[in-house]
């Protein structure tokens, strides 16, 4: 018996089980692979709604499903926290107690968010990185009578690198929306040169916020939070005072891949090769989503399109082959929506090869997203796009 | 008397090739703040515009520019970070 055991019920895992059952029915009805699933909570978050529920109205109770019903039924599910890999004994402890052997393992162990790490966080800053912090967002908004909206990163990697300039994008069309632009400043504090990472939307953007009135300021990194003044300061060493601050929370990997050797301390991430996806030169490891130390973006679309490369690399250790090096390489490929703001966005898709070059921003791609947020549940999980 | 060209070692690389989201220098950003203070770094960048930006960024946060040097498709920029 092959134990095929996936650590995270989120894009990466859920998908990589739907996959594997796909490509092993017969060994799973010869009972001669087992395939299992831990999560933390059972439930299944789609975390590009977040937003959404502070800027379009989502509800939070849309956005989580059982996982249970997104896994294939041939998929064990085990809910539960993650205690320590035991790479000797091959066995993952549970913090209940319970212990899980594996012949591979997969990690699809997410980021996890430190808002903490940042002093008077809690108090000053909001953010969208977890439904309860984008309806706290949502609510201040709706008390917002004019001032000045700073939105800003705190840290990185973190969670969707276009989000922050969508959030900004969006808040300017509200607040014109609401007759309060004449009485407010929106200010974007980017941590590069330009507004954007990618040079392409870097230059699609910058006249967006011109257009917008939005005050881009360059190589701003947050670092501190001055509570009694209403003042960020950066890394870069310069300051920038707020009436609503929003920032981008510091993000980290797991704790348990620390302890267990298999991340390096601070920041956790797994040492992941960027075409096999092998953790650390194992053979029988595999990482994917945000949870890799890849130099991409950590969003769902990186896990989407690394889960059929982890399972090829599975299957064909299973089955004893060669890995079919076009299923089997990881070619760097993210595609993903982005939002301008009234009613219109464009898209983003790259690889380690291709830059991406946006198509002028439009509706058809922000009623794309619309569509692709509705949709996700019967999609994506279960791989059928 | 000869010269002796002293490379200081790298305390970590970061390969950045290929990454255009979020791209070497955030990539670079994210690994001076998880790095102690006189550590060394070198970032492999296959983006033209690094070897402007990244030596802008380090000068703009008081970090060391210790070499640049364009290699087979690649940049590598080596930085200290001094605070």
């Amino acid at each position: 018996m092959q134990r095929i055991l996936i650590l995270g019920g989120g894009v990466g895992g859920t998908l990589t089980a739907n996959l594997l059952v796909r490509k092993l029915r017969r060994q799973l009805k010869a009972g001669e692979v087992a395939i299992t699933v831990v999560d933390q909570t059972g439930q299944h978050t789609y975390q590009p709604g977040f937003m959404y529920i502070a800027m379009g109205g989502e509800r939070a109770d849309k956005l989580q499903r059982p996982e249970r019903g997104l896994l294939d039924s041939r998929v064990n599910l085990v809910v539960g926290q993650v205690e320590k890999v035991d790479e000797p004994t091959r066995i993952v402890h549970l913090k209940d107690g319970e212990r899980l052997g594996y012949d591979y393992l997969v990690l699809a162990t997410g980021s996890r968010i430190l808002p903490e790490a940042i002093e008077h966080f809690d108090t000053e800053a909001q953010h969208f990185y977890t439904a309860e912090a984008a309806l706290k967002l949502r609510k201040a908004l709706d008390g917002f009578k004019g001032g000045r909206i700073v939105v800003a990163i705190a840290g990185m990697p973190y969670k969707c690198p276009p989000a922050p300039l969508e959030v900004s994008f969006l808040i300017e069309a509200e607040l014109r929306q609401r007759g309060l632009r004449q009485a407010s400043e929106v200010h974007f504090c980017s941590p590069i040169g330009r507004a954007f990472t990618i040079e392409s939307v870097s230059e699609m953007a910058t006249p967006i916020f011109e257009q917008k009135g939005i005050e881009l300021h360059t190589f701003f990194n947050v670092e501190t939070v001055d509570a009694e003044r209403h003042v960020i300061g950066s890394l870069e060493g310069e300051e920038l005072p707020y009436d609503l601050l929003i920032l981008v929370p510091p993000h980290k990997g797991q704790q348990f891949l620390i302890d267990s050797g298999l991340a390096p301390a601070p920041g956790g991430w797994l040492p992941t090769d960027r075409a096999t996806l092998q953790v650390g030169g194992r053979p029988n490891m595999f990482a994917l989503g945000d949870a890799t130390d890849l130099p991409l973006s950590k969003a769902g679309s990186t896990a989407h399109f690394e889960a059929p490369v982890v399972t090829e690399r599975i299957v064909a250790a299973i089955e004893g082959r060669e890995p079919d090096h076009k299923h089997g390489d990881y070619l760097g490929k993210v595609m993903c929506f982005f939002e301008i703001g009234d009613g219109k966005g464009t898209l983003l898709q790259f690889d380690y090869e291709h830059p991406p070059r946006p198509p002028k921003p439009n509706q058809v791609w922000h009623l794309g997203k619309i569509v692709f947020n509705k949709t996700y549940w019967h999609t994506v999980p279960k791989g059928r796009v | 008397m000869t010269d002796t060209i002293t490379t200081p070692a790298i305390t970590r690389t970061i390969d950045a090739r290929g990454s255009f989201c979020p791209g070497p220098l955030m990539e670079l950003i994210r690994g001076i703040r998880e790095a102690a203070v006189g550590d060394i770094l070198s970032v492999y960048s296959s983006d033209k515009g690094s070897k402007t930006d990244i030596p802008k960024w380090i000068e703009k946060a008081g970090h060391r520019l210790v070499s640049l040097e364009t290699r087979d498709g690649y940049d590598e920029i080596i930085v200290e970070k001094t605070h």
